[in-house]
């Protein structure tokens, strides 16, 4: 719904495209957007401006004057500062050397402390510790019942009795000691920031169980409440660092900056799913691209580390930029892709895909038509498919469920894919030459490309450098646009 | 490395990304082909199946569902939250006390000055801070400028109250009442995102609606969630509501299915249907959803409200959530939950200016009868005031 930085952006950068260095005016016009975009990322209203105000001076400096497209100079400086905040101390984490080691979990109701307790003694397990969970959650029905069942999944005893949530505490410290457990996570109730009572409450299981500690677990999807909600818990309890949940939603996740900014406290851990493990540290450089809409393409990388034999990528890669890349190939990709999950959350972590392209729905089940319809190929369709012809069409389609419609469609599709591909990996060497005689940048819709690079070699340092930019953060916006041409050329003509 | 994993995972997302867009476009507007029908999941056999109305319940039951009923085994426990009966409702105004100092403070320096530049930015950061958003925010300022330059305002004092009237003409307006059915039962249907208070709202409402003399059968639609039933069970037990419970990780249309045909077979009023928290972005939990809702239409209930469920401290995605949401199961209101802490759920203005989705009921604390009727007026005056 919201549109991203990036498709902000394109509108003020193809009037700025073509300018040597930024004016004032034209920075107060991106810091305009920027402002937006971080509101719309539900960044606090404060941070916003103090924010705002930092990237304006850096903006309007020197720096400018060297900018060589100066709307991804902004885009880089904003990227930076954030990374800056959010990254700028990291957690660590160290043992008490009495064990155990005590972690206190807060937050408001709702945010996921049950959950995320389970997740974080899943998490020092597989650290080789031995944690126990006090249950001190007594408030809402069931809370304990929840850390039992989740307990039991991941294999952690809990402690909990029906009495005062500081007596549990107390009590779950000394049950820790006496079983010689290491780690002891203290699950409390959620409660509101505003409520003294209940934060008396949580102040006195803190004195009890003396945490080294204390983390505050807040919901990405938190609006402009979260600093005064970190403010107070860090008032009455001193926290040490934040959990941030439910990042596996489209929620921008602004919350954590905020948090980042009023309290001070390093982030920790994020929660990027339901399942149990998916709960890791937390990556400062990766929320800040999404925070600005720009894609996640280090998680995609690391997605895809996960799944891909390196070499195995290098030689598909290698193939598909020399137009040898065959349906055999793109099936065994397409596999490869299906492992890391579902194809339209891998398209929403790709920048500078064309958000047409990106909102598109895309079912994940019409994956499993195109195997079909491959897989019903002979090998010598699928290495040469310009060979199928009516007969061998009518035969794949009765193969795979399909119509020869169908079949003629993808063959379409790919052979255009592959001659663009082609056209592309032999175009590179061209283009990056004519480049780097003066910097100029008008290719493609997005332009914007600035690398002096590239050279004669072999077509593929040129769209490595692409990607380079792409991984260095630099522009995010549409520069993939401007040189990937099948996201645009792919997509346009079949869109609904 | 990482570059070349990328080129090979780039080219080939977009161009899967481009033939899969491409593939559906074509089809719709070739070849004819027919929509395949829902198929029927595993789990939902029961469902599925049109039962005679007339059997035992039971008969129709899935072995590992439940139908408790708390009566037989002990006698309606009396708990003293639920006998702490508030005989007024609770009103905004004093729910809303704490909560509006933020507010507040930045109108502050608006009374008894002029309309000034500051003026204006003092209402943009007030409305902003209370999630209202920079769409509505801009929208609500716009059409309050309209109005001071038309009537030639310049007091501060006079553009609060134009701010106000902007916002309960836009909060106003709409039918809050939970509507029944004809004939009974009525089924209502919770959803939302994770930890927004799903099943405490469940609890809350079959209160209410006990204590308005009705007889509700609560239905644990959430199977995910440990434990989940078990709160909803407790609710059921403090309130007296006859509870149906399936197996964890169930399918929930089968429980809610179940709960509507046990509540016609027991005379029942009103359903009132927990889900599973689902984050809007997981189309297949979507999916499933809209399946919950189709299942829970087809028996002998009829859904006349299905209500998001949403935390006023939610920021600017609960606009996104409502969207989804209503295009999964077609949303008749919102739930606000949570508005006695400091958030001031600002984006229900968006929601309701943007997707006209009225909010019908708010949630004001943590006791069983802290859940009531929202009202536009006493929003918009206990925010102000």
């Amino acid at each position: 719904m919201f549109e991203t930085l990036s498709d902000r952006f394109d509108t003020i950068f193809s009037r700025l495209r073509g300018r040597g260095k930024l004016s004032e005016s034209d920075v107060d016009e991106v810091l305009r957007e920027i402002r937006v975009a971080l509101l719309e990322a539900d960044v606090a209203l404060p941070v916003v401006k103090t924010f705002v105000a930092r990237v304006r001076e850096q903006a309007v400096g020197e720096q400018v004057s060297q900018a060589l497209n100066p709307a991804q100079q902004v885009i880089k400086i904003v990227h930076a500062e954030l990374i800056a905040i959010l990254g700028g101390e990291t957690f660590k984490l160290s043992f008490a050397s009495k064990p155990p080691t005590v972690v206190l979990m807060a937050g408001l109701q709702g945010s996921g402390k049950t959950t995320n307790t389970a997740k974080l003694a899943r998490w020092f397990k597989a650290q080789g510790r031995n944690p126990l969970m006090v249950g001190a959650d007594l408030q809402r029905p069931a809370a304990v019942e929840q850390l039992r069942t989740l307990g039991e999944q991941i294999d952690v005893p809990v402690f909990s009795e029906p009495s005062d949530p500081v007596a549990v505490a107390a009590a779950g410290l000394e049950h820790a000691r006496r079983t010689g457990r290491d780690v002891l996570l203290v699950d409390t109730a959620g409660r509101l920031a505003i409520d003294a009572e209940l934060m008396d409450e949580v102040r006195r299981i803190s004195e009890a169980v003396q945490p080294d500690y204390t983390l505050l677990v807040v919901d990405a999807m938190t609006g402009q409440d979260a600093v005064s909600t970190a403010e107070a818990f860090h008032a009455t309890l001193e926290l040490d660092g934040v959990i941030l949940t439910k990042l596996d939603g489209d929620a921008r996740g602004g919350a954590a900056l905020s948090v980042r900014e009023v309290v001070g406290r390093p982030i920790a851990f994020a929660s990027t799913g339901e399942k149990l493990d998916d709960f890791d540290l937390f990556h400062p450089d990766r929320l800040a691209g999404r925070i600005l809409g720009m894609g996640d393409v280090l998680s995609l990388i690391e997605k895809a580390e996960q799944v891909y034999e390196a070499e195995e990528a290098e030689a598909a890669a290698a193939r598909l930029m020399e137009g040898r890349f065959t349906l055999e190939d793109f099936l065994h990709q397409l596999q490869q892709i299906k492992k890391m999950g579902p194809l339209s959350g891998i398209m929403g972590m790709l920048p500078g895909v064309p958000k047409e392209v990106r909102n598109a729905e895309i079912d994940d089940r019409q994956v499993g038509r195109v195997e079909a319809m491959i897989r019903s190929m002979t090998p010598a369709e699928r290495a040469e498919p310009t060979i199928i012809d009516g007969s061998r069409r009518a035969r794949i389609a009765v193969g795979s469920g399909t119509t020869p419609n169908d079949i003629s469609m993808l063959v379409k599709q790919f052979t255009e894919m592959q001659r663009m591909m082609k056209k592309m990996g032999g175009a590179g060497s061209k283009k990056a030459l004519s480049k780097s005689r003066k910097g100029k940048k008008r290719k493609g819709p997005g332009g914007g490309r600035v690398t002096a690079r590239g050279g004669p070699a072999t077509p593929m340092p040129d769209l490595a450098a692409e990607l380079e930019a792409h991984m260095g953060r630099v522009g995010g916006a549409r520069s993939a646009g401007g040189k990937l041409p099948p996201a645009d050329d792919l997509t346009l003509p079949g869109l609904p | 490395m990482e570059i070349l994993l990328v080129v090979a995972v780039l080219a080939v997302v977009v161009l899967a990304g481009g033939l899969l867009v491409r593939q559906r476009g074509g089809r719709r507007g070739g070849v004819v082909e027919l929509e395949p029908p829902v198929a029927p999941t595993s789990g939902g056999v029961a469902v599925e199946e049109a039962p005679t109305p007339e059997a035992p319940t039971e008969q129709q039951l899935p072995p590992e569902v439940v139908v408790a009923e708390d009566e037989v085994f002990e006698p309606p426990v009396v708990h003293p939250e639920v006998a702490v009966e508030t005989t007024t409702r609770p009103r905004f105004r004093d729910r809303l006390v704490k909560a509006r100092s933020r507010f507040t403070d930045a109108l502050g320096a608006l009374r008894g000055s002029k309309i000034d530049d500051s003026a204006w930015e003092d209402l943009e950061v007030a409305l902003l801070s209370a999630d209202v958003g920079v769409a509505a925010t801009e929208e609500l300022l716009e059409a309050v400028r309209a109005t001071v330059t038309e009537r030639r305002l310049t007091e501060g004092d006079e553009l609060l109250e134009v701010l106000k009237d902007e916002m309960r003409a836009r909060l106003g307006g709409f039918d809050t009442s939970l509507k029944t059915a004809e004939q009974s039962p009525t089924v209502w249907l919770l959803v939302g995102v994770n930890g927004v208070g799903k099943t405490t709202t469940a609890g809350k409402l079959a209160h209410r609606e006990t204590t308005a003399g009705h007889s509700v059968m609560l239905a644990a639609g959430d199977t995910f969630r440990a434990a989940a039933a078990e709160q909803l069970g407790m609710w059921a037990q403090r309130t007296g509501a006859d509870i149906v419970r399936g197996a964890d990780g169930g399918d929930p249309s089968a429980v809610v299915y179940d709960a509507i045909e046990a509540a016609a077979a027991r005379g029942c009023d009103l359903v009132i249907a927990d889900t599973a928290g689902r984050l809007h972005t997981k189309s297949n939990l979507m999916e499933e959803l809209g399946k919950v809702r189709r299942v829970a239409d087809r028996g002998a209930g009829t859904v006349t409200e299905a209500l998001l469920v949403l935390d006023a401290t939610t920021g600017q995605n609960g606009l996104v959530q409502a969207q989804q949401f209503t295009e999964a199961v077609e949303l008749t209101g919102v739930v606000l939950t949570k508005l006695d802490g400091s958030a001031k759920g600002g984006i229900v203005l968006a929601i309701e200016a943007q997707l006209g989705i009225p909010v019908k009921l708010v949630g004001l604390g943590e006791a069983a009868g802290d859940l009531v009727e929202f009202d536009a007026d006493e929003f918009v005056e206990a925010l102000f005031s």
